[in-house]
């Protein structure tokens, strides 16, 4: 079992506060995962439901249990961190066997656990190493193994890919989303890459300022984003907001078009416009264009073949089904 | 770029060290040879001292004379004791300053420091009247706890100093895998901090064999250590050069040969926060 629930969950450093009142329920086996910018409170968040942090007010209940004022390690849940924390003068089997040690297990059902971990991690063959010896993303495996073994009630995943170079980070996240469907754990993710967000989350709570802005699956939030912020920050590259006339024509303050919901043509369209920089991926193009919709250029997403040149004159139509429209206090207009 | 250096130059600068440090041990080295002359010859002029027959004699009078074996034990007991006692006390004030640091932790740790700027003879009266009181004069036990209380701020200094150079996530991590707090200094601090704890252990126990101006001035003889010892030589009827020597050498020779086989743990450690 893993459910977790925060019930007006706050928390302040001295006269700072970095959570007001928070409700948040995670259900048992979901993989949720907390994105928003640096500072926004979604590590501590996290480090307050593994008890590293005390809250300031509010509770928190682990499978209906008040854990509140329980210690981190009698929550049953298991972390990993963002340096994977390893414990440097350990091998990897003392590693990844240092809670079981710790909760006065038999040596053999210790040993039985810890190659099981390994044979599922691909760790075999460094079990005997020290993490000095291993490599970033064998190290992070070492850190999940560790977390595994226990068998946590849930996972808590503090940016744990954040420090993996680009091709071992796509690797990670393929493993630890199969990870999850093997075991069907809760597992609570903390990251600021919203890739990271849309490719792994069940379920995704987008925060600000120690603020719940949305929660939802992946594409209801690309698709129904409650407010700007959320419109701005889930998607990439990033939704265009337009203000002013434009948005005033839809009966909004603010009108959002995703980059691949706006048509680009040579001869007709709504805004007249001129190519800048273009960035060319091979299976997509991001043009961006200099509009008089908007001050900022506007992004738009068009076929790899497409052969426009810096300089060059276009029209593009947003397509009208796919506007979203938002008030003058940002959110949504159904 | 990397300087360049001429072979002239490095020639120099090797000389001038070489120098420098020849002056700085040549002391150590004339109480040595001093230490295997006859009282007579121990005063001859330089050259003559270093040419006059060599003799084990200092050594056979300092032994009979003096006990040297109990200043010795005495010594071994006091610098030991004090730094395991000394331990005892810092890793806990080490390990709450380094990991749970409060808004006075600075002005603790400045505080600590200040300590040791007092000249030690402003606190030697009300010391010494607490001892007679306690009926601690002359015994082990009181020096070993007050070369403790002197040395404690460095040891403190020292071992935060390591502390804070571990991650505090890897003690989370440890409390997230069930570690008590006990258990998490056994089994995770202390290992990564042993590097530390040896060079703190080292300079600290040679601080403490060192040390004169609490032992010369609260032993008498019950639990004089070896510095006692050798000022016992330094009579007001004169110096006796050879026996002072022998004396000196047999008191520093066993801290020195520590340092001696601990030096690069020494310099490791004492340098352990600065170059990373």
């Amino acid at each position: 079992m893993g459910k977790i629930q925060l019930n007006q969950v706050t928390k302040s450093f001295g006269d700072v506060e970095v959570i007001p009142p928070l409700d948040l329920t995670i259900e048992n086996g979901e993989f949720v995962v907390f994105v928003g910018p640096s500072g926004c409170g979604k590590s501590t968040l996290l480090r307050l439901i593994a008890g590293l942090e005390d809250v300031s007010g509010g509770h928190i209940m682990i499978d209906d249990v008040d854990a509140t004022t329980i210690v981190p390690a009698k929550r049953g849940l298991a972390m990993v961190f963002q340096s994977y924390a390893l414990y440097p003068h350990m091998s990897v089997r003392k590693n990844i066997a240092f809670p079981l040690r710790m909760a006065g297990m038999d040596k053999a059902e210790q040993d039985r656990r810890v190659s099981q971990a390994a044979d599922v991690l691909n760790l075999t063959d460094y079990l005997d190493r020290r993490p000095g010896q291993l490599s970033g993303g064998q190290r992070q495996r070492v850190a999940i193994g560790r977390a595994i073994v226990r068998e946590p009630a849930a996972f808590l995943f503090d940016e744990p890919l954040s420090n993996l170079d680009a091709a071992l980070r796509v690797g990670m996240r393929l493993e630890i989303s199969e990870l999850h469907k093997r075991l069907e754990t809760t597992m609570i993710y903390v990251t600021h890459d919203q890739v990271e967000a849309m490719t792994m989350a069940d379920k995704i709570v987008v925060l600000q300022a120690g603020r719940i802005e949305q929660v939802g699956s992946p594409l209801e939030l690309y698709q129904r984003p409650r407010n700007t912020f959320v419109a701005g920050f889930i998607g990439s590259p990033k939704m265009n907001l337009i203000t002013g006339p434009e948005a005033k024509k839809h009966d909004a303050t603010t009108i959002g078009i995703r980059p691949e919901h706006i048509e680009v043509s040579q001869t007709e369209g709504d805004w007249q416009g001129t190519v800048g920089v273009s960035e060319h991926l091979g299976s997509d193009t991001f043009l961006h264009v200099q509009t008089d919709a908007s001050p900022d250029p506007l992004t738009v997403r068009t076929t790899g073949e497409l052969s426009l040149r810096y300089g060059d004159k276009v029209h593009l139509s947003p397509r009208v089904e796919h506007l979203h429209r938002f008030d003058a206090k940002g959110l949504r207009i159904e | 770029m990397a300087r360049a250096v001429t072979p002239q130059r490095k020639a120099l600068n090797t000389l001038i060290a070489w120098t420098i440090g020849l002056v700085i041990f040549f002391p150590i080295f004339w109480i040595f040879v001093l230490s295997f002359k006859t009282e007579g010859n121990a005063i001859l002029p330089p050259l003559e001292v270093l040419t006059s027959p060599w003799t084990l004699e200092s050594y056979g009078v300092v032994q009979e004379r003096s006990d040297y074996f109990k200043h010795f034990g005495n010594s071994v007991i006091i610098a030991f004791g004090s730094t395991i006692l000394g331990l005892i006390v810092a890793v806990p004030a080490a390990w709450a300053m380094a990991f749970v640091p409060s808004r006075s932790t600075k002005n603790i740790l400045m505080w600590m420091l200040s300590t040791k700027m007092l000249p030690a003879v402003g606190v030697l009266y009300p010391i010494y009247l607490v001892f007679i009181q306690l009926g601690l004069l002359d015994s082990r036990l009181g020096l070993t706890i007050v070369l403790m209380l002197i040395n404690l701020p460095i040891i403190v200094w020292m071992l935060y100093t390591y502390f804070r150079e571990i991650p505090g996530e890897i003690l989370e991590a440890a409390r997230m895998d069930g570690a008590t707090l006990r258990e998490e200094v056994l089994y995770v601090l202390t290992p990564m901090a042993i590097p530390g704890m040896a060079s703190t252990v080292l300079l600290n126990v040679i601080l403490a064999w060192n040390e004169a101006f609490w032992t010369l001035n609260l032993t008498a003889s019950k639990a004089a250590p070896l510095t006692a010892f050798i000022a016992s030589y330094s009579s007001p009827e004169g110096l006796f050069y050879a026996k002072l020597s022998a004396a000196s050498v047999m008191a520093i020779a066993p801290i020195l040969i520590m340092g001696w086989f601990s030096q690069k743990q020494l310099v490791r450690g004492l340098t352990f926060g600065a170059v990373k």
